[in-house]
């Protein structure tokens, strides 16, 4: 990874916390309803991931949590926020809402809320991109906790017994929901759980960023070149709760402060200070830059869009006018 | 036109569509080696190999998950699950993804996979093999239900289902997959909407689906010849939705209505045709309309308590008598 790609990936990763952070704000203004998932802590993940991946080509799928995972995708910050607020201008015209992003067109097949959910989806996009004879791969990001989850097994043994091009990232965040992973988990290692299923797993630090992107070169590269499925580990940590409605009371703040001094934005800043690549003016200018982008572009375009209109709201249920539904001699 | 059983009819129906569409893919357990437990998929695997008729592991969630998400890059999976009630398991795909993506991803994305399952009771199998889950199917927005009562519709629904945008769900019946019935020589797609008259009549409509569209016939046979009623019997074959108009047009000609199924009375397709009745033919209705249905029991495997637990056409009969006042 060269220095314009890391300086491209510090803010990337700045904006992605930045995005969040506003979303809080505007949760606690009511401008956002329903659950919301934040990211920050996790930001070097999907990053590093992606990076080493090709957005906008590759099928991603996640759980809830999965505001950056769009963006990083290529979906417009402006349709996400927009979809935050409700609005028909909104990745998923409003009628999604923040679990519930979706953005087909740059190939980011959206966010689930049943954890576990997309295991076997992702499984199911492979066979498909296998069946088509293309070389994209499918790529599933979801936590620790979802392991926990029937689906985790099944789609680990039949992504294994077809070989499926199909990389699933798990985001152990040590937490599912409020319950730490050594009271509700056998293993903690969670790369050690697929080992039953015969599939390449790693794990990597989660919080800097370069190890990401060098060890999901290699899972990526693994998958795309055929080789079947892989199972790469990050350990992170986020640092709100689990939803805007989880008062985080469950954890030590000895854990949290030292997780905070992993912070996987300050880990790259801090390295391209030292190399000399970079100025903490020229990082405080960068954060200007976002924190203005997002107050004056972001915000204002979500707030001054339109809401779905009431008369459509039985629009989607189901598709428009198939002509299969009458039926008929051919 | 040719004589065919209903698993024939299943199995001529996968052949032509895998024949003109190489996406579309038939998945299962024992499906393709084994040809299948029904024999709807027998000689497939032979046909077209491993990669599209797919052998898959009893992890019922986890393929038809699998299935949904390959619809999602244009593949047309048809799923089948041996046993209704094995597809309790997978309602969490069924339910929370296969029949909201579209709606959840505004309109971006949808799930047009076929989910084909066998409900009913059949020769004693036992409480957790004898389930009717089309109860919990046919109220759930954005999940097509149909429900074939003979070889034609069996044939057709799944043309129709392989070819249609949306997740359909065809609830099959496990006592049916010998019955023989015509089927048209040619290509023929079935509605996925509305309603057939089985049997025309003047008297009072009896309403049918799958199995009960059997006992409904039998029994009209027996009220015209026996008691000089002369029943029309309406087949349900779509249950979500339902219809409608078709429902209030024959009770608006008989103005008197019995609904027959073989699943328990509570919250299902009985109470909904009940609710349609209310709602939209109140003053058209001549009598109290009556329901006919399976007891409210765990189906127990003993021959004789089996058989008290579910309707047939005797009971069809008694159920119309008692409502003439007989």
């Amino acid at each position: 990874m060269n220095v314009a790609d890391k300086k491209r990936l510090l803010r990337e990763m700045l904006f992605a916390r930045r995005f969040e952070e506003r979303c809080y704000e505007a949760y606690v203004e009511r401008k956002i309803g329903g659950f919301l998932h934040l990211y920050p802590g996790q930001e070097a993940c999907v990053h590093g991931v992606m990076e080493a991946a090709r957005p906008g080509h590759d099928y991603v799928i996640t759980g809830y949590r999965d505001h950056v995972h769009a963006i990083k995708c290529g979906t417009d910050p402006k349709a996400v926020m927009a979809e935050l607020f409700g609005k028909e201008t909104g990745c998923s015209k409003g009628r999604g809402g923040s679990m519930h992003l979706f953005d087909v067109e740059h190939r980011f097949m959206g966010g689930y809320a049943l954890v576990g959910g997309p295991f076997p989806l992702a499984a199911g996009m492979a066979k498909a991109i296998k069946m088509k004879g293309g070389d994209e791969i499918a790529i599933c990001f979801l936590g620790d906790a979802a392991n926990n989850q029937g689906t985790f097994h099944e789609s680990m043994n039949m992504a294994a017994v077809w070989n499926l091009p199909v990389l699933y990232v798990c985001e152990n965040n040590l937490y599912g929901i409020g319950t730490r992973i050594d009271r509700s988990t056998a293993v903690l290692d969670q790369y050690k759980r697929v080992c039953g299923y015969g599939i390449e797993a790693a794990q990597e630090d989660g919080q800097d960023v370069e190890k990401v992107y060098a060890a999901a070169k290699k899972a990526v590269d693994y998958v795309r070149s055929g080789k079947g499925p892989y199972f790469l580990e990050l350990l992170t940590y986020r640092y709100r709760g689990h939803s805007m409605s989880d008062s985080n009371a469950y954890r030590e703040k000895e854990e949290e402060r030292a997780w905070s001094k992993r912070d996987p934005i300050i880990i790259l800043r801090d390295r391209l200070i030292e190399a000399g690549e970079l100025t903490l003016d020229d990082y405080k200018q960068m954060d200007n830059e976002i924190l203005d982008e997002i107050e004056n572009e972001i915000i204002k375009f979500a707030e001054e869009s339109p809401e779905p209109k009431v008369e459509e709201l039985e629009k989607y249920v189901l598709a428009e006018n198939d002509p299969w539904v009458k039926g008929g001699v051919n | 036109m040719a004589q065919m059983m209903y698993w024939e009819a299943i199995r001529r129906a996968h052949d032509e569509e895998m024949a003109r569409d190489p996406l579309v893919i038939a998945m299962g357990e024992d499906i393709g080696v084994a040809g299948g437990t029904y024999k709807a998929t027998q000689g497939l695997y032979d046909k077209y190999g491993p990669e599209r008729v797919i052998d898959t592991p009893i992890s019922e969630n986890g393929y038809t998950g699998l299935g949904i998400g390959a619809s999602f890059l244009g593949v047309r999976p048809i799923i089948e699950i041996m046993s209704v009630n094995f597809a309790w398991l997978a309602t969490d795909q069924i339910i929370n993804t296969a029949a909201k993506v579209r709606y959840m991803s505004g309109g971006q994305l949808g799930a047009p996979v076929v989910i084909r399952s066998p409900g009913g009771t059949a020769h004693q199998l036992g409480a957790q093999h004898s389930a009717r889950m089309e109860k919990v199917f046919m109220g759930i927005a954005g999940l097509r239900v149909v429900t074939p009562s003979n070889p034609r519709q069996a044939y057709g629904l799944l043309k129709s289902a392989v070819r249609c945008d949306d997740p359909v769900f065809i609830n099959e019946h496990e006592l049916m997959y010998n019955m023989k019935g015509e089927v048209p020589d040619e290509e023929y797609f079935h509605p996925l909407e509305g309603s057939e008259i089985a049997r025309e009549g003047s008297d009072i409509t009896l309403f049918g689906y799958n199995i009960s569209v059997h006992w409904c016939l039998q029994a009209a046979e027996t009220l015209a010849k026996e008691h000089g009623i002369e029943a029309e019997v309406v087949d349900l074959y779509a249950l979500n939705p339902l219809d409608r108009e078709g429902i209030v047009a024959s009770v608006s000609k008989t103005h008197k209505a019995v609904v027959v199924e073989e699943a328990e009375a509570p919250v299902g397709v009985g109470s909904e045709v009940m609710a349609i009745l209310n709602e939209d033919c109140f003053f058209e209705l001549d009598a109290p309309p009556a329901r006919v249905s399976a007891k409210m029991v765990p189906i127990p495997y003993n021959r004789a308590l089996e058989k008290a637990a579910i309707p047939n056409a005797k009971d069809v009969v008694a159920a119309v008598l008692k409502l003439f006042g007989r």
